[in-house]
């Protein structure tokens, strides 16, 4: 059951049964929507931006426990911080649920790390990068759709 | 009858461990695993007698080409056509299915109707879509009810002059359902339909006789038969395919090449078009062999009561979704765990040495129809045993246990 436990850390299995940031942000300045087709995976992520500030942001859609746990510990994650700062997570999150990381990168992340066992299961990497995708395609473009498939 | 000890030996894959745990295969509605004999049949070919069909005048070359027919004869035999020139060879039932929707479907007209069902997978639900794009006809489905049974009655008032085509699977991949076949067949000729039966999940189950059902079109897979992949078969009548056009053109299935005009041979050869998949040809014939030599009966007698077992043991567990309870159903079963997503289920499964599908099993209208994003599914194959239905059991409990 290790590498089983490793997968599903008890933070992920609290944040899949109680989703933080879980509501939908109306307006909001940026939104997407990603879905994973094959195992049905769809959420919403909504952002409202001010000034390069991410001043309220939040998820909302189903999935399995890894994409759930993963919109929510992205949105606490990311509350109240920059742009700039999310482009950067996103990108080391990506990094170290298929590869192993530097401890430096492991500091940035912060509690997100609970994530790096997902990188012994190579199929569930899309379930754990599908609301970072969607961030992603939210920052780079207002409003959009992507699949990670 | 043989017993399922002897009938393991014939498959080694089955002593496999996964993860140091004894593997148990509950995958075999997407695919089946395949007995020594067909594996020893392709090496030998490959080793001994490797070489094209239909062009050399080597023996080797005559004695390939002799071989695939001889798979031609023991398929006409295994569903009973009433002549060889009704088999033919394509890559699978998906290839099969597209054959006869653009070849066939080429005759359909602005305002022709085609059926299916809403239990159909993405193999016999898009073919048809396309070309009812493409000709303009008219797509209509028939419903299910939540017990898994299709709706005879909504068929009853589909039916009419209009409908040129009838596409039902047999057996359903996801609800295990068996459908009255022979009773909507008879039903679509009254309106001088054709009838299309996608068999690829039920003749690993059941004895085919398609001159019984008298339907137009069967189609099903080697690999979902304990055979190869990449080799399936359209079975058709043959008034049918002989007025059909080719479907894809090329070597093989022409009669006379000019630059001002081609010749096509007959059905079967006019819809085999490139060099033949033959080394997975003549596996076939030796995965027809070797069912024959166990027989349905056995099968079927292996089958049913773990089916039966593994049904009554899930029902036991609380908070279990089961999806279709038809009476004549094959050893399918979907279903979800109360508050637990299909894929997280599916690698605790893994973790256990269980192999299953979890998914939409490729018939996302069936889960529309339940309003449900994913199922997980174990399909029993006759290889299987009670211990690896208790296995199975177990992982239930532990995926409840471990995420209450």
């Amino acid at each position: 059951m290790s590498r089983l436990k490793k997968l599903y850390e008890s933070t992920i299995l609290d944040h899949n049964k109680n989703p933080r940031n879980f509501r939908v942000i109306s307006p909001c300045s940026n939104s997407s929507h990603g879905k994973n087709p094959l195992c049905g995976d769809d959420y919403f992520v909504f952002l409202d931006i001010k000034e390069g500030i991410i001043e309220d942001i939040s998820f909302h859609g189903s999935g399995c426990a890894i994409s759930m746990s993963s919109g929510s510990l992205m949105t606490t994650h990311l509350k109240g911080k920059t742009v700039d700062y999310a482009y950067q997570n996103k990108d080391v999150f990506l990094k170290m649920v298929s590869k192993d990381m530097t401890s430096e990168e492991k500091k940035i992340l912060g509690k997100l790390s609970v994530f790096e066992g997902v990188k012994d299961y190579p199929v569930r990497v899309k379930c754990a990068a599908l609301v970072w995708r969607a961030l992603e395609d939210a920052l780079g473009k207002n409003k959009g759709e992507i699949s990670t498939e | 009858m043989l017993t399922v000890d002897e009938i393991r030996k014939d498959f080694p894959i089955l002593s496999r461990k996964i993860n140091g745990k004894q593997y148990a295969y509950l995958d075999n509605t997407t695919t089946t695993h395949k007995p020594l004999s067909v594996i020893k049949t392709m090496t030998d070919f490959l080793k001994k007698e490797n070489s094209s069909v239909n062009r050399g005048v080597y023996y080797l070359s005559q004695k390939a080409t002799a071989r695939c027919e001889e798979t031609r004869e023991k398929v006409q035999r295994f569903i009973n056509a009433k002549r060889e020139e009704e088999v033919v060879f394509t890559k699978g039932t998906t290839e099969a299915i597209n054959l006869v929707a653009t070849s066939f479907g080429s005759t359909l007209k602005k305002g022709d109707e085609v059926i299916i069902t809403e239990m159909e997978h993405h193999a016999n639900i898009v073919p048809w879509q396309q070309v009812c794009l493409s000709q303009g006809a008219i797509f209509k489905v028939i419903p299910f009810s939540d017990s898994g049974m299709l709706d005879q009655e909504a068929f009853d008032r589909l039916l009419s002059h209009k409908t040129k085509i009838v596409a039902i699977t047999h057996c359903s991949n996801v609800l295990g359902t068996i459908n009255s076949i022979k009773k909507m067949v008879e039903k679509a000729h009254k309106y001088g339909a054709k009838v299309l039966i996608d068999g690829a999940q039920a003749i690993q189950h059941l004895p085919i006789d398609v001159q019984d059902l008298d339907c137009d079109f069967y189609c099903f897979s080697g690999h979902k038969l304990y055979g190869p992949t990449g080799i399936g078969i359209l079975y058709g009548k043959y008034e049918l395919l002989s007025m059909m056009p080719p479907y894809q053109t090329g070597g093989d299935m022409i009669d006379i090449v000019t630059f001002e005009k081609t010749t096509f041979k007959e059905t079967p050869y006019k819809f085999e078009a490139g060099t033949s998949a033959i080394v997975e040809i003549i596996g076939l014939g030796a995965t027809i062999d070797y069912l024959e030599n166990i027989g349905y009966e056995t099968i079927t007698l292996l089958e049913v009561p773990l089916l039966e077992y593994a049904m009554s043991e899930l029902k036991q567990i609380e908070g279990i979704s089961i999806y279709g309870s038809a009476a004549k159903r094959a050893g399918i079963i979907s279903f979800n765990i109360d508050g637990v997503h299909a894929h997280d289920a599916g690698t605790i499964f893994d973790d256990e040495g269980v192999a299953l599908r979890v998914g939409h099993h490729c018939a996302q209208p069936i889960m529309t129809h339940f309003g449900i994003p994913a199922t997980i599914r174990a399909s029993i194959g006759f290889y299987n045993t009670k211990e690896e239905i208790d296995k199975f059991i177990i992982g239930v409990k532990k995926i409840k246990e471990f995420f209450k």
